[in-house]
């Protein structure tokens, strides 16, 4: 495989589409997409209007996913749960690679005692279980969607720094950041302009394989109580307000589960795909 | 590994500790509000009797003095009393810590036994149509929401069928939370284990017992496995992070006791020892195992110096 080749988009596209699970999974993102922007137009009914129909009333042809508690249509609700989903994951994601990658580039770049104890810090940091993390940081900010957004993405930066440093501290040493330093350069291009582009390639990888998890943790903390609040149509939520009539009424939590399930399979699907045609060791394999 | 490169390590530790003890001191700090009446949750209390309760609590105290006596009772294990029940924190952890340990253990071999196979099946006949099906099963298992197939399980075997308890903490009542905590563990071990057996089929050893005409099994089962388990089984640190997080989950799926419950309803009660106590804890746990098994790594095999 030669370098032009890397540049030119119909291959890299034709590679990531080359599997079928990867397209499945891109398809799959283009509806969740889809039904997050055309909510409002796809939703039958209102996600909040209560009485719809008969409480916990089963699946018939007005309500393909029956109601809920509260008479609301379940169908309504996990279109309009797709908003959350994705948009949740992307922003965590956005918090852990812009902090983690900045991070880990300055440590590495500045080499010496910062190097040292910044990556003693980070190992430290790694220590803590992620989840506990993340529920250590919404006891201090508060119970929330936003809150648990921000918590999931700052228990991600150790992860996202380690991993840039280990990749930024090879090229600290190249000729071009010497020849950058000598031609006059700041820090601060140096970081940006000079290392990050020769990131970028490794910050996609994990960033896209960490997008699935972040999800699905997004979603474990609105089950849990501690992200979004009733009555807003997350997935996770709808499934920790469903719980206590699962027996009564098990299509209050199969469908937002499944809704939830699929979408952060095809993010999985989509993202070990890009990892293989992005990362280069793993690229002889596939 | 000699006697100074375990002692290395274990020094090591303190810094990590350190390190983690003052991020939950300085995390707690930061939250809003009076102690005090976060501790007395609305009780009418004399202005005597809040002061008394701020030099109980030592909140009066300069935030290095606090901070020392924070780390030297965090040394001792003594995490003050619960905001609610008014026991001592390390009393409660005690209390709750069997149930999830029983869980982690149930979830551990689930997960190991669907995991190490996935991987083992993937990783011997690898890039065909069983390296797919077993590696799309193994990110199902990473992909589904274990508080989903917690409900699925409970509703399908539990609530429907009635072959276990729906709850309690007996063995019966353990097979699903563990099976729904294995599941995620499995995900990720089958690709450990995949990629394991593919490097340790590559190497020469494996040439020479095939070419000693040993059965594709022996190979496998003599030669390979005893190899390739040492990468995923390195890994038990992280498994543990993984089932702690697990676990906090499960037990509210399943209204188990146990840790991850007593967190979880500690956050919402804004029970602000609870939560410092399991968070330094679980870290602390975290922390010496992984030293524990690279110790223990280093002693077994002799190629990792110290």
């Amino acid at each position: 495989m030669n370098a032009a080749n890397l540049t030119r988009r119909p291959w890299f596209v034709s590679r990531l589409l080359g599997a079928p699970g990867a397209v499945a999974g891109a398809v799959v993102i283009v509806v969740i997409l889809g039904l997050a922007v055309l909510a409002p137009y796809l939703a039958p009914y209102d996600w909040n209007a209560t009485s719809q129909c008969r409480r916990l009333a089963p699946m018939t042809a007005e309500h393909w996913f029956g109601c809920d508690l509260f008479g609301r249509d379940i169908f309504s609700r996990v279109i309009y749960g797709a908003r959350f989903s994705l948009a949740m994951g992307l922003s965590t994601v956005a918090i852990s690679l812009l902090f983690g990658s900045l991070l880990g580039i300055v440590i590495a770049y500045a080499g010496g005692w910062t190097d040292r104890i910044g990556a003693r810090v980070i190992d430290a940091m790694l220590c803590f279980p992620s989840i506990i993390l993340a529920i250590l940081i919404v006891a201090v900010l508060g119970v929330g969607l936003l809150n648990a957004a921000l918590a999931v993405g700052i228990s991600g930066i150790p992860r996202f720094a380690r991993i840039t440093r280990a990749a930024a501290l090879p090229l600290v040493a190249r000729d071009f950041v010497e020849a950058a330093r000598s031609v006059g350069a700041g820090h601060g291009r140096i970081v940006l302009r000079h290392l990050l582009p020769n990131l970028a390639p490794i910050l996609i990888v994990i960033a896209t394989l960490d997008l699935g998890g972040a999800v699905l943790f997004t979603a474990t903390l609105s089950f849990l109580g501690l992200g979004a609040q009733p009555p807003t149509p997350e997935w996770g939520a709808m499934l920790d307000a469903g719980r206590e009539y699962v027996r009564y009424a098990p299509w209050t939590m199969i469908f937002p589960g499944l809704a939830l399930f699929l979408t952060v399979m095809a993010v999985n699907l989509v993202g070990d795909r890009l990892s293989l045609i992005l990362d280069p060791r793993q690229r002889d394999r596939s | 590994m000699s006697i100074r490169a375990i002692l290395g390590r274990l020094i090591g530790v303190i810094p990590t500790l350190l390190i983690t003890w003052t991020f939950v001191f300085g995390a707690m700090r930061l939250v809003p509000g009076d102690p005090v009446l976060l501790m007395l949750q609305g009780t009418p209390i004399s202005d005597v009797a809040m002061e008394a309760a701020r030099a109980k609590l030592g909140v009066d105290r300069p935030i290095i003095v606090q901070y020392v006596s924070f780390l030297s009772n965090a040394a001792r294990g003594d995490f003050g009393d619960s905001f609610r029940s008014r026991q001592p924190v390390t009393q409660l952890i005690a209390a709750e810590f069997p149930f999830t340990l029983q869980l982690a253990l149930g979830g551990f071999v689930v997960g190991l036994l669907l995991g190490a196979t996935l991987g083992i099946v993937a990783g011997v006949w690898p890039n065909g149509w069983i390296d797919t099906l077993c590696m799309t099963t193994a990110l199902v298992g990473l992909s589904l929401p274990s508080f989903w197939i917690g409900m699925l399980l409970i509703q399908v075997f539990a609530t429907g069928l009635g072959w276990v308890p729906v709850l309690g903490t007996g063995f019966d009542a353990l097979i699903l939370p563990s099976i729904s905590l294995g599941l995620f563990l499995a995900g990720g071990l089958a690709r450990l284990t995949r990629n394991a057996i593919i490097e340790v089929m590559g190497q020469d050893y494996i040439r020479t017992a095939r070419a000693k005409g040993l059965t594709a099994w022996r190979v496998v089962g003599k030669h390979a496995m005893r190899n390739a388990v040492i990468p995923p089984l390195t890994l038990l640190g992280i498994q543990f992070a993984l089932l702690i997080g697990g676990a906090v989950v499960t037990e509210t799926v399943f209204a188990r006791p146990g840790i991850g419950r007593l967190l979880v309803l500690a956050v919402l009660e804004k029970d602000f020892p609870v939560v410092q106590g399991v968070v330094v804890l679980t870290t602390t746990a975290y922390v010496l195992i992984n030293v524990a098994i690279d110790i223990a790594y280093g002693i077994i095999d002799p190629r990792v110096q110290g």
